[in-house]
């Protein structure tokens, strides 16, 4: 059991690193979808409310098999990885969209009126005013859906990915020590998760200086 | 100076301005009484270019505000906006506030835009409060907040839209303090204001809004107390 520890720890890690980059990227386009369907601007909002739709009305699982079986008998034959971390964005973009879009509507449009008559071009009014205040008050509303994206990423498992389920479920199958291989990676998920919103709140102390409501 | 001629604008069916007119020189203040949905406040978002117009014209400097070549966000370092909501940036501190447009704007360096918010803050009262956040304090001491930080701008022009009805009655006092002591460093400003003992000594003129139009337009003491118009007449009557 113990000696594998290197080995159940790496998948560990790979689970957090398909995490990290389904969270970042899907932060990326959740902005964009966002402003999209705030705008308004006819094809690129209808597009946006599509992904949003499916993203949210359809189980994670078949988001993986179809980035993996699916797109693999268009013959687009994605590594696990690929296929996971792609679902995960995928999922991830959808839900913040709707996060982000009620966050920019918290925000006062008198905020923004009064960054334009300060003579700020409407991209520096998000970038310094807007943008800074939705991420505080969307910070805990994402921090869920990381850790959400952390346990999801056990479906990797399906697909054949070595993250910390897929590493677990080799494990217990060359040893027969099944409850012990799957406690411990519950254990491990267990902590991951929690250090990870332990880090959450000790960056937003550092970020998140004024108060705001 | 800013010079508004026979401004035009509506929104959707409602026709908010019926023609506009109003010249403004530099160094004077002129403040602008009237009822709810006159159209005051509406006339300032205009001059701003926060509103755009239907027709007529508007110049700041000799620049039309509302031409497609105007460049809009250069056109507002001249004029400085103070809201009826404060508009405090909550997510900085008071010095930060009055420093931001300064330096993403005007491009100034860090040291050089800090030193100018800090003058501005100083100039409202609010030297010991650099480090403060907006919403640890009172409603008059953000209002002020919100004038230097406008100030640090170096506006040419003040546009002020009923920047005391939000507050508390006795915090009132100290914002138009601030604004006498601007009006006698001489900047121009139009004021949107419901404060009649203001507009009547500091305003050098008043102008009565009254659906859409300037009803009656003149001195500041004759205005205030001595109205022509019945409808001025009228208007003071219920608000004195």
């Amino acid at each position: 059991m113990f000696q594998k520890m290197p080995e159940l720890l790496n998948g560990v890690f790979v689970t957090f690193h398909v995490s990290v980059l389904a969270m970042l990227i899907g932060v990326v386009i959740a902005i964009l979808l966002a402003i999209t369907k705030m705008n308004n601007s006819k094809p690129f909002c209808y597009v946006a409310t599509v992904w949003v739709e499916i993203a949210r009305n359809t189980p994670a699982l078949f988001q993986i098999y179809m980035a993996y079986f699916g797109l693999g008998a268009l013959g687009i034959h994605l590594s696990p990885y690929v296929a996971v971390l792609s679902a995960l964005v995928f999922i991830n973009a959808g839900y913040l969209t709707e996060t982000f879009r009620g966050g920019f509507s918290s925000i006062p449009d008198t905020q923004f009126r009064a960054s334009r008559s300060l003579g700020m071009s409407s991209v520096q009014a998000y970038r310094y005013i807007i943008l800074p205040q939705m991420l505080r008050r969307i910070y805990h509303p994402m921090t869920n859906q990381f850790v959400w994206s952390i346990l999801m990423s056990s479906l990797g498992i399906l697909v054949g990915m070595s993250e910390l389920s897929g590493t677990t479920q080799k494990l217990q199958s060359q040893s027969f020590r099944t409850l012990e291989f799957f406690i411990v990676a519950a254990v491990l998920y267990f902590v991951l998760t929690k250090l990870v919103l332990f880090g959450a709140s000790l960056l937003s102390r550092r970020l998140f200086k004024g108060d705001i409501g | 100076m800013i010079s508004v001629q026979n401004v035009h604008k509506s929104f959707g069916d409602l026709e908010v301005l019926k023609g506009v007119s109003l010249d403004v020189p530099n160094g004077e203040v002129v403040s602008v009484i009237g009822g709810s949905g006159s159209g005051k406040s509406t006339l300032l978002y205009c001059i701003n270019a926060i509103e755009s117009i239907n027709s007529g014209r508007i110049l700041v400097d000799d620049v039309d505000v509302h031409s497609k070549s105007t460049n809009k966000d250069k056109l507002r370092q001249k004029l400085g906006m103070v809201f009826q909501q404060f508009n405090a940036f909550p997510h900085m501190s008071v010095l930060e506030n009055a420093a931001l447009a300064p330096r993403i704007v005007k491009k100034m360096s860090r040291e050089e835009a800090i030193e100018i918010a800090k003058k501005e803050l100083e100039h409202v009262g609010l030297g010991d409060k650099f480090d403060v956040y907006p919403t640890r304090m009172s409603g008059g001491q953000q209002q002020r907040l919100a004038i230097a930080r406008a100030l640090a701008m170096k506006p040419d022009f003040m546009l002020l839209d009923e920047v005391t009805s939000a507050l508390d009655p006795e915090l009132v006092g100290e914002v138009l303090d601030t604004l006498r002591l601007l009006a006698e460093e001489g900047m121009t400003m139009i004021c949107v204001t419901h404060e009649m003992g203001f507009a009547r000594d500091v305003s050098d003129r008043v102008a009565y809004f009254h659906q859409g139009v300037i009803a009656e337009i003149g001195d500041a003491k004759q205005v205030i107390g001595d109205p022509q118009n019945p409808l001025t007449q009228k208007f003071l009557s219920k608000v004195l």
